[in-house]
């Protein structure tokens, strides 16, 4: 069968879905507290992207979340390329990451807030903080796998350790360090939206809760839908990266 | 860097006395000796040797356990049910490359609803408790087990089909006989993967809504100015899931051998 002939079959699969969706919430088979319809819902995202807040509050929270992969990913590449390089470094650190990685990121919460209390920034430091992981290690190990020959090389040229870092060191780690920030920002949004529920600071994580506190179930639904779009822009976007990034890469998938 | 045929010097010689993990052990005692001779106070800071003490309490009084039961109990269920119902799917979906193209958008559309935005959902539907922790579990559960099952089964060697033809076996007896024992070491990986993700959220949505667990007791001995059990609970948490990884790691390679090993993703 032809190619566009099975997109159009996929497409006409996940139209189906949503019509299903709507029978079913037509017919009164599931209460819409529980399951709005599509419709109502759709209408209900658009008034509050044209006429309420809710565009704001999506900028809002993805702003938090940039800021936090930026943070995160800086972070991440800097201290890899300085662990991966230093065997010396890698041989003491090793084991403290490994007790330290299997911590989940949003446990940074509760001690962000006894540390500093509920601010903003308290809250960027967690995302951007439990976000590191993902590009750290990767880094860590495209730094410090690279080819010996190439060291030696280095040296008989007398290419500084800092040359060294940029010209041999990145272009190397580049493929791990860019799948660890794909995965990074995937957990930035997590992070951010669950920072937003706890902390109660302004965005789509905490809309979504007050909205199921008070049986706002079409709201509810619209900011679901919204956090499922910042996923998919996100994944867009990582493709992009990727395939500007490391375009062997890319090539090959 | 270029240390390998550097000259031997105090540094190295430390490394080759002294074992990577003796770093953190002496921060802990570093820490410890600080706070005492400086005297300090914060709500978010314990001694830890306070933290060693609220740790030896909470297991005396076997609140540690309960606590580790009200997590594990949502991701037991969780990841049974989701991730029975993304294993169906994956070798379905892995079976027949048509239907996995079908599925395509719809699972481009819905797997990157982060998990968390769930929680409110679940919340509204099921209140507080098991069943709307493990609904979140058994959601984030589905997709990395669909997803890593269809591309293990996938990946099955087409010529193990072509035998299998040839010997007449009917459809379930190829998957049950060919294709599962084949995609079996990834479908395990996938397995570790999902319980570390069950793991994740289940604490996260502890700690976000459901006041139950091991997420929450981090988070209620945080607000009510306890730094000392927060830590103890913390350590405890990096334990179980240290021991997760561990353990699933050895039995990986128990089952399979290990040279399957390098085919995580």
């Amino acid at each position: 069968m032809s190619n566009w002939l099975i997109r159009l079959g996929s497409v006409l699969v996940a139209l189906s879905i949503f019509a299903l969706w709507q029978v079913v919430t037509q017919a009164g088979l599931v209460q819409p507290i529980f399951l709005p319809s599509p419709l109502a819902t759709i209408a209900n995202l658009w008034r509050g992207l044209t006429h309420g807040d809710l565009l704001a509050l999506t900028l809002t929270t993805m702003e938090r979340m940039f800021y936090g992969w930026m943070l995160a990913s800086l972070g991440g590449i800097v201290l890899g390329a300085i662990i991966g390089l230093s065997r010396r470094a890698r041989y003491w650190l090793t084991p403290t990451l490994e007790l330290l990685r299997p911590l989940p990121a949003t446990t940074l919460l509760p001690i962000g807030i006894a540390l500093f209390g509920l601010q903003p920034r308290m809250l960027l430091g967690v995302i951007a903080f439990g976000a590191i992981w993902p590009v750290l290690l990767p880094t860590i190990h495209g730094f410090s796998a690279i080819e010996p020959r190439l060291h030696e090389v280095a040296r008989n040229l007398g290419v500084s350790r800092l040359a060294f870092a940029f010209k041999f060191g990145l272009p190397n780690a580049l493929p791990d360090v860019v799948a660890g920030m794909r995965l990074s920002l995937t957990a930035c949004l997590i992070i951010t939206v669950v920072g937003e529920m706890v902390t109660a600071q302004e965005g789509l994580g905490t809309t979504i809760m007050m909205a199921a506190r008070s049986f706002r179930s079409t709201d509810l639904y619209a900011g679901i839908i919204l956090l499922g779009l910042v996923g998919i822009a996100n994944s867009g976007l990582l493709a992009l990266i990727e395939r500007v990034a490391t375009p062997w890469r890319a090539a090959q998938t | 860097m270029f240390c390998s045929t550097m000259s031997r010097t105090h540094a190295d010689f430390l490394t080759l006395v002294l074992p990577g993990w003796l770093l953190p052990v002496a921060a802990l005692v570093v820490a410890e000796i600080t706070m005492r001779a400086t005297g300090i106070q914060s709500d978010g800071l314990a001694l830890p040797s306070q933290i060693a003490t609220a740790w030896l309490e909470l297991v005396a009084d076997g609140e540690i356990f309960i606590r580790s039961a009200e997590t594990l109990a949502p991701i037991a269920i969780g990841v049974l049910i989701g991730g029975m119902l993304g294993l169906l799917i994956g070798v379905w979906l892995g079976l027949s490359a048509f239907a996995a193209r079908l599925a395509w958008l719809s699972i481009e559309l819905f797997r990157p609803i982060p998990p968390v935005a769930v929680i409110p959902l679940t919340m509204l539907i099921y209140g507080i408790g098991v069943r709307m922790e493990a609904a979140i579990v058994g959601f984030a559960c589905f997709w990395p087990m669909l997803l890593l099952t269809r591309d293990a089964v996938a990946d099955v060697d087409v010529r193990l089909f072509e035998v299998a033809r040839i010997l007449g076996l009917s459809r379930s007896s190829r998957i049950v006989k060919i294709a599962l024992p084949a995609a079996a070491p990834r479908i395990f990986t996938a397995l570790r993967l999902t319980l570390g993700i069950a793991l994740i959220v289940a604490v996260t949505t502890e700690i976000a809504a459901n006041p139950f667990g091991l997420g929450y007791a981090l988070i209620s001995a945080g607000l009510s100015l306890r730094p000392d059990v927060m830590y103890a609970f913390l350590a405890w948490l990096a334990f179980l899931g240290w021991l997760l990884n561990v353990g699933l790691t050895a039995l990986h390679r128990r089952l399979f051998g290990a040279a399957s090993e390098g085919t995580s993703p």
